[in-house]
């Protein structure tokens, strides 16, 4: 598409554009472009000297156990965090769209934390099951159960997956909430009339009205939990215990800068990459189709 | 609702202040412990009503000079330069977007569309997948600790430059035209005509990129390493270091509810262009 008035300049679009277009050189194609590079090179960890390697890096990662393991970790976690916090979402908000009064209340009150930092939700959730001093931990324990997030696995993956679904909710719960409203009244009113209780309109109408939505949250909740987690679970497992909630954008970090191993580091940044653009091309090919509607 | 059957609303308000609980435990929680003082929160189980110490865990957050094994710079510090990151984000963000937009637009040169997809695959490239080569292009540059390494690499924007995009597609070519008949130039007519059209669109982007620049942690964890550069998000974390008895919880939690305040009043007062934000955003 294109306008039929344009404005003549040689020389004004290249200024007008040179802001974005200098910071998108310099601190997106060349790091990219780096990191492409160094994930074909061995180098030690003062960049004193440099070898090419080819393929090597990722060969070694593919057979690294402690590089598959996170993938299953990261698999896991981002199945667990996208169920949970769209199941839960949808709930809420179909049943926020029964309310006639207070919705408006209960609505504030959903997407505040939204505007909570990650880190922040991270350290919230921390406290709150600490083994030591938690109220909630303390509470699981007078029930009999013997929480304990730095030394169980499973304690561990629950805290940062209730963390993460914590944080996302509101922003689940705003998309259902504007995809209930688009949904004319009066189908739902002629489902009625024909005798078709509420759990049968939701069923039979409501969700699979919804299924758009659902799916593009779906995308949205996986990029999420893959790149959007790191300061949660930063603040509060830290990859631990051992490496069983190291996701794979926390090992990247891990052995970039805590291990010095560049060119894996580089080698995982890339397979990151490939998963983005994965998840960029799903995402804007439902973004067509929806289009077409 | 179509039919009147008050125990589904019954049931919709429990399930609503359910959810309310879920959502709001962990932020009341948070104030208790800001009101007590450090001991009275190791003890187990620490009070669930607040305690009478409000005023002095703010101040000693604020001040910073606690006694808790983690970092105990000053909280007023870290939230000013969250508040200017945060900024300086969110206007270069709408500004260099606006421009690009424009150019896109209402000019026709050569590699146009080059330049167009180049901006559009930088979506594909978010911090995390470049952290090592940033890092280094950053520190070479000398912007470590300062606000340019803290805001600059993050402030060009995909969506914002294709939000403007198609919002300017829709304005009308006769507002062109007639601006031009009347002697304006392009900059003219951007700033005349564009830019106040454009309002609602940067009102959307300003909540959502605001929380986006306030929340930022992997990127202010790479470049900063002085305490007095720390964005309030990176503080707190610093605080937790020791076991959970040495850290001052109080303290910490007074800094998450600060940390909270700013971005959770820009999303309450203006919800209406956080929604509109959002669905035009991601979309």
């Amino acid at each position: 598409m294109e306008k039929r008035v344009l404005f003549r300049s040689r020389w004004l679009p290249w200024v007008l554009l040179a802001p974005q277009v200098s910071v998108i050189a310099v601190f997106f194609f060349w790091p990219a472009g780096q990191a492409m590079l160094q994930s074909f090179q061995l180098q030690d960890a003062f960049g004193l000297s440099t070898q090419w390697v080819g393929f090597d890096n990722f060969r070694d990662l593919f057979t690294d156990s402690a590089y598959l393991n996170s993938f299953k970790i990261t698999a896991l976690f981002s199945a667990m965090v996208a169920a949970l916090g769209i199941g839960l979402s949808l709930m809420l908000a179909v049943f926020a769209d029964r309310i006639i009064r207070g919705a408006l209340f209960y609505k504030t009150f959903l997407i505040v934390p939204y505007a909570v930092a990650p880190a922040v939700a991270g350290v919230l959730w921390l406290f709150m099951f600490s083994p030591t001093l938690g109220v909630v931990a303390y509470a699981l324990r007078s029930l009999g159960v013997d929480w304990n997030s730095l030394l169980n696995t499973g304690d561990a993956v629950a805290l940062i997956v209730m963390a993460a679904v914590w944080k996302q909710i509101s922003y689940n719960f705003l998309f259902f909430m504007a995809g209930l409203q688009s949904i004319p009244k009066s189908l739902i009113e002629a489902a009625a009339i024909d005798g078709a209780h509420p759990w049968r309109r939701f069923w039979s109408i409501q969700f699979p009205l919804l299924s758009p939505t659902t799916f593009f949250l779906l995308v949205i909740n996986m990029v999420y939990a893959f790149f959007d987690t790191f300061a949660i679970i930063d603040a509060t497992t830290r990859g631990g215990p051992g490496q069983d909630t190291m996701i794979l954008v926390y090992k990247v970090y891990n052995d970039g800068f805590k291990n010095g191993d560049l060119g894996g580091s580089a080698a995982q940044s890339v397979v990151l990459m490939a998963i983005v653009i994965a998840l960029t091309v799903v995402q804007f090919r439902y973004v067509e189709k929806k289009v077409q509607y | 609702m179509v039919e009147r059957s008050p125990w589904l609303t019954v049931l919709a308000h429990v399930v609503m202040v359910l959810g309310l609980l879920v959502v709001a435990f962990p932020l009341y929680l948070a104030f208790v412990a800001s009101s007590h003082t450090a001991q009275e929160i190791i003890q187990a189980p620490m009070p669930l009503l607040p305690g009478g110490h409000l005023w002095e865990t703010y101040k000693t957050a604020l001040v910073g000079g606690g006694d808790g094994a983690g970092s105990t710079a000053p909280v007023a510090r870290m939230m000013w330069v969250s508040l200017v990151t945060a900024l300086v984000i969110t206007f270069g963000k709408i500004a260099i977007s606006l421009l690009s937009a424009f150019a896109i637009v209402y000019f026709r040169f050569p590699f146009k569309n080059f330049f167009f997809w180049a901006i559009f695959v930088t979506l594909m490239l978010p911090v995390e997948v470049r952290i090592m080569p940033t890092y280094k292009v950053v520190s070479d540059l000398g912007m470590l600790n300062t606000y340019a390494g803290l805001t600059i690499p993050l402030i060009a924007s995909a969506t914002a430059t294709f939000l403007f995009r198609q919002f300017f597609l829709t304005v009308p070519d006769e507002l062109v035209e007639a601006a031009r008949m009347d002697g304006a130039g392009p900059m003219r007519f951007f700033k005349d005509i564009l830019l106040p059209l454009s309002k609602t669109s940067i009102a959307a982007l300003f909540v959502i990129q605001f929380i986006y620049g306030w929340n930022q942690y992997l990127w202010p964890l790479l470049a900063t390493t002085s305490e007095d550069m720390y964005p309030v998000v990176i503080g707190i974390k610093r605080m937790i270091a020791g076991g959970d008895s040495a850290n001052q919880w109080n303290v910490v939690m007074a800094t998450a509810i600060l940390a909270m305040v700013p971005p959770a009043i820009v999303v309450i007062l203006m919800q209406k262009w956080f929604v509109k934000g959002l669905v035009d955003t991601e979309k």
